[in-house]
């Protein structure tokens, strides 16, 4: 919303500053996004006066001026043709910056000449394109201010223009009069009355009016309008040009800019047709969805079933509430002007303008809530404008329907204010506020004004009451804490896992990224997901277009970005949700890390190697432990298509996965264009179970003085056996006496063959056995050792490695 | 052979021996069992009291001169030989150290950690909410009504909605607000918390991404005022930004879902480029705020007659680009490792009110 000062003076009396104003705007709610003040460009410039013009002695078009000004006498080379003696001229001064040539001036020489400044021209300040001769000023005093000169005498000129964000709830300041009335309860003067004309129509309007009955109860209760007959559509006079054109609207012509002094200045919307292209009557229906329409703004439209339509014998002149029609427009032409002035219902013009991607002034104000009282008085207002800009003759008003009551009231409870802002204000005060914005108090009963559609409780007065007083003024009060003493910890469990699981991987060497949730259709199918469930009707880019199903997509492109920049070796991690439905609750909290290409960088030891599967079954198990996972798990093949069958496994409890890792399936690697070798691992996050008690109390620690005994096997299996199936085996031939079983060497591959037999290898492990009661015996060893032996001979069908 | 003859001799060996071998052999020599002086000391056992008691001194005199003679000669020569295997064990320290990897925290949740530990201390628990919303939750609950003008601000995302399912599509959540309802419909009042999190809106630009993050702050009780809310803020911001002092600004606005309404500015200055919170004459835009309306609360069962509490948003990623000095929104969420290493925090960089949130 853009009005200028000078325009809200109209409605406000005020001896306030211009920064007073500005301050109390946005303190209001009313946010100040932008000042243009033409006057600060020409606040150095000061009136003077010629004493005397001679010819310069070496160039035939110059003069030489002795200037009166309020420094003194000085001498000034002047070109233009007009400058003599006697004339009041604007002086710009050595050091002044001229706005219209761009230039700071200095003390200068002209043709041997000295110059010490210049007469300025009207293009040279930028008050018009005038460029024939400098000003004459027709009075002022030398030493006065320029712009002092120009407020008196052509005050558009010097008017700042003030453009402010309106938020939706406040259609009222849509019009400067709302500004000023806010600006009158904040006290920064008084609210100027707004007379309202009798206007005596002359004959019976010839243009009747009618509102479909589908539209009376909603759609439009009230459409007014009046026929002015013998008007003269010229320009409009300059203020009025001046003003609009500070506002940035293009003057058109009067009967047109009066509308949009009035949509502006008034926030009521009017239409003006050329009458004498309305063939029959004004009829105000839904449209049937077959109709076609030429608006003002050049384009054709194709109405939609049941959007509101003011239409004559010919056809759709006007898209209610939004814009009018080519075909009845007005024209310097025009003679007889029907003026329209109607109320809209927001939702159907907010629908209307949404579907047809057409916005307008009068669009913006209906959509918000019009003043539903103010439909005659505004429309009285403009016919009166109109007979005294354009002449003509007014006939009686035309109308169907009624203005709609919005009459409701509210309590006000001057406590329950002061409760809620926490602020001391007095009843009287409260009350005072909502009168000055137009509130009708009887009692504790508060009535909105008409202008007002968002006042809907008893909350809406405590803000208009905050909102005057000044939150700005609000001293903060300190919130009670919720109980004495230390504060609780607050974090559920699995925050604090999602926590340690972040900072875990982070510690191990990965690089936390945030990608977006959303991804494309071919990354979110590669990772088993790109349904129509997770699909995004609106998406930004096709880039965008489903959410993740996994994090390794995002993370895959992200080490994709980065190998494109010759970061080859790469480790990148994600925390945060995945999604496997499109309904709310349907994600899972994942953690995810990526290692890309090598290991390390090349170095002088040889650290460098390409990462494998057991880098990441490292960080998985590091990051599980980290979180509480138990130590003894499963660890199945049944992965993911994403992973490398071969070469990933997942970890679990039962049925339960906590986990994934291993090498990405090399098809999807090549898809997602990556480089060199990718291993990852994924950990649902709250698959791995809570502890069923929490106390920070551990179990007592139980170590033994005797000695522990190591003793080392190696066995000849099958090259598909698992480790983890000898382990286990070792682990169960004594469970009092094994403390751990730990795989040290394994030997595969055409030697191990070679020696072992075809599809042969060996694996050693070694077993750690502690005594806890007494020294073992080599007897007991002996036994011990024979049972690991026959354990994991029979669970791996292999045999001791002679 | 006299004692000064023996003591010169061997003096003389100890001095003259250029290995641990002959220093041996001198020891044996002189002192072994077999040695001169060994032999020498047997003799005493024959003389008689008087006499055995001059030459035994001077004997026991001699052997242990000889015997310290030795052993400074034996450490000699063994530092002598450190010395020359340290000279040989030369290495080049300007060499690299053996890679370790170092990982790196994202501002984001760095941030979210920041507000947590601040919040926490405050009474604040965090809630969550899921990313996909009804629009139940995301607006109607919000009082953002079908038709409101703020429902078209939002620049929604909405899901794929089956043409047989006759609800109306869910959204991305446009805000971290419906978590308000959540919360309150989960935990009752009174109640604090706070609620980070993933927020989405069809916007990007220069300064815009469709995905970005906030944080929703609400506190009901029977008497929470406004003048809390700002205290709240200020002792927030004071401590997030890690400066003695802030100022805020409240400024009267709208929001659907808060009434009276507030945005809040921050005073800062910006010298040379760089920002500085709490001093100078400029005021920035930084969060807005309100009383919960009453009908948001009806909305999540409780009796705004009864209950109060105000409710703000923060852009988390805004917050951190401010505190940290990080100029682009866009790069948050391009994983650029060299952005990332930059502006990353160290996995030990857990941010607590007694050390200071950062470093």
């Amino acid at each position: 919303m853009k009005f200028t000062l000078s325009w809200l003076k109209d409605h406000l009396d005020t001896e306030a500053s211009l920064d007073d104003i500005l301050y109390a705007l946005t303190d209001l709610g009313l946010e100040v996004e932008e000042v243009v003040n033409p006057a600060a460009k020409l606040a150095p410039f000061t009136i003077a006066k010629v004493l005397e013009a001679t010819q310069h002695p070496d160039a035939d078009r110059l003069r030489v001026c002795r200037v009166l000004t309020d420094e003194g006498e000085k001498q000034i080379v002047c070109g233009a043709p007009n400058a003599r003696a006697g004339i009041t001229v604007v002086l710009c001064k050595p050091g002044d910056y001229v706005p219209g040539i761009d230039t700071t001036l200095g003390v200068g020489k002209i043709r041997g000449v000295e110059s010490h400044g210049m007469m300025a021209s009207e293009r040279e300040l930028e008050l018009s394109d005038e460029h024939n001769g400098i000003i004459e000023l027709p009075s002022g005093e030398v030493g006065d201010k320029f712009t002092d000169w120009l407020a008196s005498n052509r005050p558009g000129t010097v008017d700042p223009m003030i453009h402010i964000k309106i938020t939706p709830n406040r259609p009222d300041a849509l019009g400067v009069r709302g500004i000023a009335r806010d600006l009158a309860a904040r006290g920064l003067g008084t609210l100027r009355p707004l007379d309202i004309p009798l206007i005596e129509g002359q004959f019976d309007c010839p243009v009747a009016v009618r509102i479909d009955p589908a539209l009376k109860a909603k759609g439009c209760p009230h459409f007014a309008g009046r026929l002015i007959r013998g008007v003269t559509n010229g320009p409009s006079p300059d203020w009025l040009q001046q003003r609009l054109k500070a506002i940035g609207l293009r003057p058109i012509s009067a009967l047109v800019d009066i509308t949009n002094y009035f949509t502006f200045g008034l926030g009521r919307p009017l239409h003006v047709f050329d009458a004498a292209k309305v063939k029959g009557a004004l009829r105000i229906h839904p449209a049937k969805g077959d109709e076609t329409f030429l608006a003002l703004d050049g384009k054709t439209y194709a109405l939609r079933e049941g959007m509101m339509a003011i239409s004559d014998d010919a056809g759709v002149e006007s898209l209610a509430g939004i814009m009018g029609g080519e075909a009845s427009g007005c024209t310097p032409e025009t003679t007889d002007v029907f003026l329209e002035s109607a109320w809209w219902d927001p939702i159907t013009i907010a629908a209307t303008g949404r579907a047809l991607r057409i916005n307008s002034d009068a669009r913006y104000r209906f959509e918000r809530g019009v003043d539903p009282a103010f439909t005659l008085p505004g429309l009285d207002l403009a016919t009166q404008m109109v007979l005294d800009l354009c002449g003509g003759t007014p006939s009686h008003l035309a109308q169907d329907g009624a203005p709609l009551d919005t009459t409701r009231s509210y309590r006000l409870d001057p406590a329950r204010v002061i409760s809620l802002v926490g602020m001391d204000i007095p009843e009287v005060e409260q009350r005072a506020t909502l009168e000055a914005l137009g509130f009708t108090l009887a009692g504790d009963m508060a009535t909105p004004p008409s202008w007002r559609p968002d006042v809907l409780g008893e909350a809406d007065l405590v803000e208009e009451v905050a909102r005057v007083a000044s939150l700005t003024k609000l001293v903060g009060k300190p919130l009670p804490r919720v109980a004495a003493g230390v504060p609780r910890p607050i974090l559920t469990p699995l925050q604090q896992r999602e926590r340690i699981a972040r900072r875990t991987i982070a510690a191990l060497g990965y690089n936390e990224c945030v990608t977006y949730s959303f991804i494309d259709e071919a990354a979110a199918k590669l990772f088993g997901g790109g349904t129509d469930a997770v699909r995004i009707d609106n998406p930004i880019s096709s880039e965008m277009s489903h959410l993740r199903p996994d994090l390794l997509p995002g993370l895959l492109r992200a080490a994709a970005r980065n190998q494109a920049r010759g970061f080859m070796d790469l480790a990148l991690a994600e925390i945060g949700p995945t999604f496997f439905g499109g309904e709310p609750g349907e994600q899972h909290l994942h953690a995810t890390g990526l290692l890309v290409g090598h290991s390390a960088p090349r170095d002088p030891y040889g650290s460098r190697r390409p990462v494998d599967v057991f880098d990441a079954k490292a960080d998985v198990e590091a990051v599980l432990a980290a979180l509480g996972a138990p130590a003894r798990v499963q660890i199945s093949r049944k992965v993911a298509p994403w992973w490398h069958p071969g070469r990933s496994g997942v970890i679990g409890l039962g049925p339960n996965v906590m986990a994934t890792f291993g090498e990405v399936h090399p098809k999807v690697l090549a898809e997602m264009g990556i480089k060199g070798a990718a291993v990852a691992f994924t950990i649902q996050v709250a698959n791995i179970p809570f502890p069923k008690t929490k106390t920070p109390t551990r179990p007592a620690l139980a170590i033994s003085d005797l000695q522990a005994v190591e003793r080392d096997f190696a066995f000849v299996v099958d090259s598909t056996v698992e480790a983890l199936t000898a382990v286990n085996a070792a682990l169960g031939a004594d469970k009092a006496l094994i403390e751990s079983v730990r795989i040290f060497d394994q030997f595969t591959g055409d030697k191990a063959e070679a020696q072992m037999g075809a599809g042969k290898k060996s694996i050693a492990l070694t077993v750690r056995l502690q005594p806890t009661g007494k020294t073992l015996t080599e007897a007991e060893i002996e036994a011990v050792s024979a049972k690991v032996i026959d354990k994991v001979t029979k669970a791996t069908g292999g045999t001791l490695r002679a | 052979m006299d004692l000064t003859n023996l003591r010169g001799k061997y003096i003389e060996a100890v001095a003259g021996a250029s290995s641990e071998a002959a220093l041996e052999e001198v020891r044996l020599a002189a002192l072994g069992k077999k040695g001169e002086i060994s032999a020498l000391m047997a003799t005493l056992g024959k003389m008689d009291p008087e006499a055995r008691k001059a030459a035994g001194a001077a004997m026991n005199l001699l052997r242990d001169e000889i015997d310290a003679a030795l052993r400074a000669r034996k450490a000699a020569l063994s530092d002598a030989a450190l010395d020359a295997r340290l000279r040989a064990e030369w290495l080049d320290v300007t060499l690299p150290a053996r890679p370790r990897p170092r990982g790196t925290i994202h501002p984001v949740s760095q941030v979210m950690e920041e507000l947590t530990a601040i919040f926490a201390d405050m009474g604040f628990s965090v809630a969550e909410g899921p990313q996909v919303e009804s629009d139940w939750y995301n607006f109607d609950a919000l009082n953002i009504p079908p038709e409101h003008p703020a429902r078209q601000e939002h620049d929604t995302f909405f899901m794929h909605r089956d043409p047989n399912d006759p609800r109306p599509p869910h959204v991305l959540r446009t805000h971290t607000s419906p978590v308000q309802i959540r919360a309150v419909v989960d935990q009752g009042v009174p109640l604090r918390v706070i609620a980070p999190g993933r927020v989405y809106r069809m916007d990007m630009d220069q300064t815009h991404t469709p995905m970005f993050h906030q944080v929703e702050g609400i506190a009901i009780d029977r008497d929470i005022s406004m003048a809390n809310l700002k205290w709240t803020l200020e002792e927030f911001c004071r401590a997030f930004f890690e400066v003695d002092k802030v100022e805020l600004r409240f400024r009267a606005s709208h929001f659907p879902f808060t009434e009276p309404s507030a945005e809040v500015d921050i005073r800062y200055s910006n010298v040379g480029g760089q920002l500085r919170i709490g001093e100078g004459d400029k005021w920035m835009e930084i969060l807005g705020s309100g009383m919960m309306h009453p009908k948001v609360l009806a909305a999540a069962g409780v009796d705004p007659n009864e209950w109060q509490g105000f409710a703000f948003g923060v852009g988390i990623d805004r917050i951190a680009m401010l505190k940290y000095g990080i100029p682009d929104l866009r790069a948050f969420f391009e994983s650029d490792l060299r952005w990332l290493r930059h502006y990353g925090f160290s996995a030990l960089d857990m941010p607590d009110l007694a050390g200071g949130l950062s470093r």
